[in-house]
Formats: structure tokens, C-alpha cells, sequence
């Protein structure tokens, strides 16, 4: 019973916005606007096909690689300048420079330096969603709590376990905050990086419909667009309720259940 | 002063049995800021006997925490010098362990109990199969066998302290420093605790010293109670307990002995307070 409430509940709005949506297209003509079902006929010819391997995957794995290396390299730069207090110092005005820069100029400069290949689409999303996950990581580690520290140090833990057993779990959850958005950051690079001198993927695809015209197509390609990002979403919670499970009970019992 | 007329023994006279462990000569703390510079412990000097349970007491703000975070080698004093069996101490030396007034903040909430009591000697590489049976007794004479699957933030805040009680008894150290462990714990819970560490002290034979605010806890579980002077802070008085070595929540405290006693040790603070500590 408690698991159909609650697929009710995250069902309810969306069967909702398609029934009002599909009251409201029912005798439309508006070439712009299609109506439910033929915006799901459309995606099923327009997705299921050679075109899912050719166009959805090889961004899909763009995305991947670029957002895992983006993780990996923001979390490990993240421990070492938020460890070292002179690095951090030296570093953290020029971060700041780049975090402002909006990765979508980097596109036409990256271009011209590598490029118009896989490397050059991966790198923009590397250069976009390491920094929320770098500077949560760089605020995560100088908010390890004074105590714990004092505790490991009296106990003499060697640097390595120090790093493993205390620093790098106590920044986890501001880790996780950046690491989501990450991930959104991730998938609009994704997309931008594909609009430009590019022969595939979806964002190359979505303008490709977009300039022929193909209105229900290109609808559908930003539905795919949604539903990846929905996906995304689901694996990450997933991971994180597995990592932070000690921090979500924690905070639990803090607030009285 | 009706304190002042108990006859008190003065500790440094007896107890020339055992060796010195710990020994604090001359330590001074300075914090050097911006709005000017505040001594917080003046000119301390006192000894641990090997095997003592040790009580320092006085008025709050003396400097207690500062004079224990340098003998645990966590803060560096101006001047005078912390020596462990002999040897200066200048970082956190492996034969000391600390249990901290914020129990919830010194045990690893993403780590279990029995995780929390291992990870230093996991650290210092003792075999596994050893580790095991260390920390299995270890959580046993905190009473604590049947929780040790759980989380700290599962348990109440009296059986988190045993946690980080059964962490340092499990580091087998030499001297155990405990740093007001009982300030933030309710009262039953923590008469449990004073009879746990009268017992532990008793059992493994280490050396402890215990700082706390409580005069009543000083003498209930000390063998001897320092009592410090107001800030800048100097030892006032070095206090014999001579109560009976089993002591009981309700026949020690009942005793006219430790009436006397802990009249006398608040008389001696009360003056501590209205004096300026050293200059006093």
C-alpha cells in the first residue's frame, strides 16, 4: 500500500500536465505545438533506432566521462588546496576568476586549440562542472570539525588514514552538494558543446530538426533531454543515500525523526 | 574560612613509591592577538606518579582546557616544558590518549562503534585477529558489547562518552587524559561514568588525569585533586584524598571525610575567585 502511494505520488503531476495538455491540443492547429500522442509516436520512430546508437549514446557517454573526470579531478584538487592552507590562499582568487567564466565562450577557443573532436566536447564539460564540485570540496575540508581533528591527531593517524578515514567522509556531503550540481552543469555542456561544428549527438540533432522544420522532433529530442536528466538524477540519489546514509540518519535523529 | 581549619595532607610529602610519568615543570600559556596578549595559565608545575588518578579542579576559564591540550601535545606553551617518561613532549606522543568534553564531535559518525574504537590500532598496525579481541574487551568493560554494529549518533550521549572511553582504553596508553568528559552528560548518567573510569583506572593500572569543574566529582574520583588558581593560573594547592579506595556513590559521598573534603576544595576556589590568581 505505502509503495503505491508513493508512486502515486511521483506519477500524480506528470499524468496530470499530459491529461491537461492533451485537453488543450485536442483540436489545435498550432504547427508548433503537438498534441501527447503524437509527440510519443514521433519519439518512439525518431529515438528507438539506429539513431539511439549514433546520437544518444555517444553523448551519453560524453557526458559520463566528462562529469566522472570532472568529479574525480574537483575532489582531489579540492583536498589538497583545502588541506594546504598557503595553496589555498595563492589559489582561491584565481578560481574564483574561473568559476565566473561561462564555459560555453571556451567552446570556439577550444575549437581552435584541439579541435572539433570528442576530446574538445568532453573538456568543456570538465571545464564547466569541476567547479562546484572543486570549491564544495576545497569548504568541506576546512569544516572538519576541530575536535575530530585533535582526536586523529592524538591517536597519531598517519597522514594517508587521516585523509581516508576523516577529511575525505566529513566533506562527502558538501562533496555530494557539488557533485549534483555537477551533473547538471554536465548535461546543458553537453548539449552546447554538441551545437557547434558538430555531426552528432543530441544537441546536434535537436538543431538539425530545429532548422529543417521538424517541430515534433525536435520536441522530442528535448523530452529525451528530460528523461536522461531524470535518469541521472535517480543514479545519483541512489549513490549518495548509499555514501551519506550515516549523515541522513544522523540528521534524523538530530531533528527528532 | 571553615575549610581552612580541616587538617589537610599535602600530597607532594608522600607517594614516592612509584616513578614519575607525566611531569609538568613551569608551563605558560600565552595567546598572542590583535586586541593585546592573555596569559592563560601563568606557572604550572606539577607530577603524575604512575598508576595516580589524578583530579585538576578550579574555576571555570582557568585555563584547564589550554593546560591539557599541551600536555596532550596538541598546543605548543610559551615557555616551561611537559615531560612523558622523561622525553619532551612537542606533538601528541602515542603513549597518551584524550577523551574530549564534546563526546558527539570526537567519535566518526560515519563509522560504527566497534569501527571508531579500531580505526587507531587498525592505524598503529596491530594484527587483525588481535585487534578484534582488544576491542571486544574493551567494549565490554564499558558495557557497550551489545551496541558495537551501531552508529555514535544511534546511541545516547552517556553511551557516545563510553565510546570514545573504550577508543582510548583500547590504545592501551600510558596516561589517559580526560578533558571535562562528564560536563555534558545527565547527572545518573554520569555517576555510571565515574564508577566506570574508578574501575577502568583500577583495572588496567594507567595513569589518569581527569580535569573537570565539578569539585564534588574531583573528590569523589581522585586520589589527589590539583587545585588551580584563578587566570593567569598557578597550581594553589596539591590535595591528598584520603578516602577509602572503593568508593561508592552513596557511602563515599555520605562520609563526613568527604564533606570535609569538598568544603575544603570549594573554600579554596571560592578564594581562587575572588583573588587574582597568581597575584592573589
Amino acid at each position: 500500500m505505502r509503495i503505491l502511494t508513493r508512486v502515486a505520488y511521483v506519477l500524480g503531476l506528470p499524468v496530470v500536465l499530459v491529461l491537461l495538455w492533451w485537453v488543450l491540443t485536442i483540436d489545435s492547429t498550432n504547427f508548433f505545438v503537438p498534441e501527447p500522442g503524437e509527440l510519443a509516436a514521433t519519439f518512439v520512430d525518431t529515438w528507438i533506432g539506429p539513431r539511439f546508437r549514433e546520437d544518444v549514446l555517444p553523448s551519453v557517454a560524453r557526458f559520463t566521462v566528462g562529469t566522472l573526470l570532472a568529479i574525480v579531478l574537483g575532489v582531489a584538487a579540492g583536498l589538497l588546496i583545502g588541506s594546504v592552507r598557503w595553496l589555498r590562499s595563492l589559489l582561491e582568487p584565481m578560481l574564483e576568476f574561473f568559476r565566473a567564466l561561462p564555459p560555453p565562450v571556451l567552446v570556439p577557443v577550444l575549437m581552435l586549440l584541439i579541435g572539433v573532436d570528442n576530446r574538445m566536447k568532453v573538456l568543456v564539460i570538465v571545464f564547466g562542472a569541476i567547479w562546484p564540485v572543486l570549491l564544495n570540496t576545497v569548504e568541506g575540508v576546512r569544516a572538519v570539525d576541530p575536535v575530530l581533528v585533535d582526536t586523529a591527531r592524538t591517536y597519531g593517524l598517519t597522514r594517508l588514514t587521516r585523509l581516508r578515514t576523516l577529511v575525505l567522509p566529513s566533506a562527502a556531503p558538501q562533496i555530494a552538494a557539488g557533485v549534483r550540481q555537477a551533473l547538471s552543469i554536465g548535461l546543458i555542456l553537453m548539449v552546447i558543446s554538441e551545437m557547434f561544428a558538430s555531426s552528432s549527438g543530441l544537441g546536434f540533432t535537436i538543431v538539425v530538426f530545429q532548422r529543417s522544420f521538424a517541430v515534433v522532433e525536435m520536441w522530442s529530442g528535448i523530452v529525451l533531454l528530460g528523461l536522461i536528466g531524470v535518469a541521472v538524477s535517480i543514479v545519483f540519489q541512489a549513490c549518495e543515500r548509499r555514501v551519506l546514509h550515516w549523515y541522513y540518519g544522523q540528521k534524523e535523529v538530530q531533528h527528532g525523526r | 574560612m571553615e575549610g581552612d581549619s580541616v587538617t589537610v595532607q599535602n600530597a607532594s610529602r608522600d607517594g614516592v613509591d612509584a616513578p614519575v610519568v607525566l611531569s609538568v615543570q613551569g608551563l605558560q600559556k600565552i595567546y598572542t592577538a590583535d586586541s593585546g596578549d592573555v596569559e592563560a595559565v601563568r606557572d604550572l608545575t606539577f607530577e603524575l606518579r604512575q598508576g595516580e588518578l589524578v583530579c585538576l579542579v578550579g574555576p571555570s576559564g582557568c585555563g584547564k582546557t589550554t593546560l591539557l591540550r599541551c600536555i596532550a601535545g596538541l598546543l605548543e606553551p610559551t615557555a616551561g616544558t611537559v615531560l612523558l617518561d622523561g622525553a619532551v613532549v612537542t606533538a601528541p606522543p602515542k603513549k597518551m590518549a584524550v577523551v574530549f568534553q564534546e563526546y558527539g564531535r570526537s567519535l566518526f559518525a560515519w563509522m560504527t562503534v566497534r569501527q571508531n574504537v579500531e580505526l587507531p590500532l587498525k592505524n598503529a598496525g596491530m594484527p587483525k585477529a588481535e585487534r578484534r579481541k582488544v576491542v571486544s574487551t574493551a567494549l565490554h568493560a564499558v558495557g557497550l558489547e551489545h551496541a558495537e554494529t551501531s552508529y555514535p549518533w544511534q546511541l545516547s550521549g552517556g553511551m557516545q562518552q563510553r565510546v570514545a572511553i573504550a577508543r582510548a582504553v583500547a590504545y592501551e596508553p600510558e596516561v589517559l587524559l580526560m578533558d571535562e568528559p562528564f560536563a555534558a552528560v545527565d547527572a545518573q548518567t554520569r555517576a555510571d561514568l565515574e564508577d566506570l573510569i574508578r574501575r577502568v583506572w583500577k583495572d588496567l593500572g594507567i595513569t589518569v588525569l581527569f580535569v573537570t569543574h565539578d569539585i564534588d566529582e574531583s573528590v569523589y574520583l581522585g586520589e589527589r585533586v590539583l587545585i588551580l588558581s584563578n587566570s593567569p593560573t598557578v597550581v594553589q594547592e596539591d590535595l591528598t584524598i584520603d578516602l577509602p579506595a572503593e568508593r561508592d556513590q552513596l557511602a563515599t559521598r555520605s562520609m563526613p571525610r568527604f564533606t570535609e573534603l569538598r568544603t575544603h576544595v570549594y573554600a579554596e576556589i571560592q578564594k581562587a575567585k575572588r583573588g587574582s590568581g597568581a597575584d592573589a
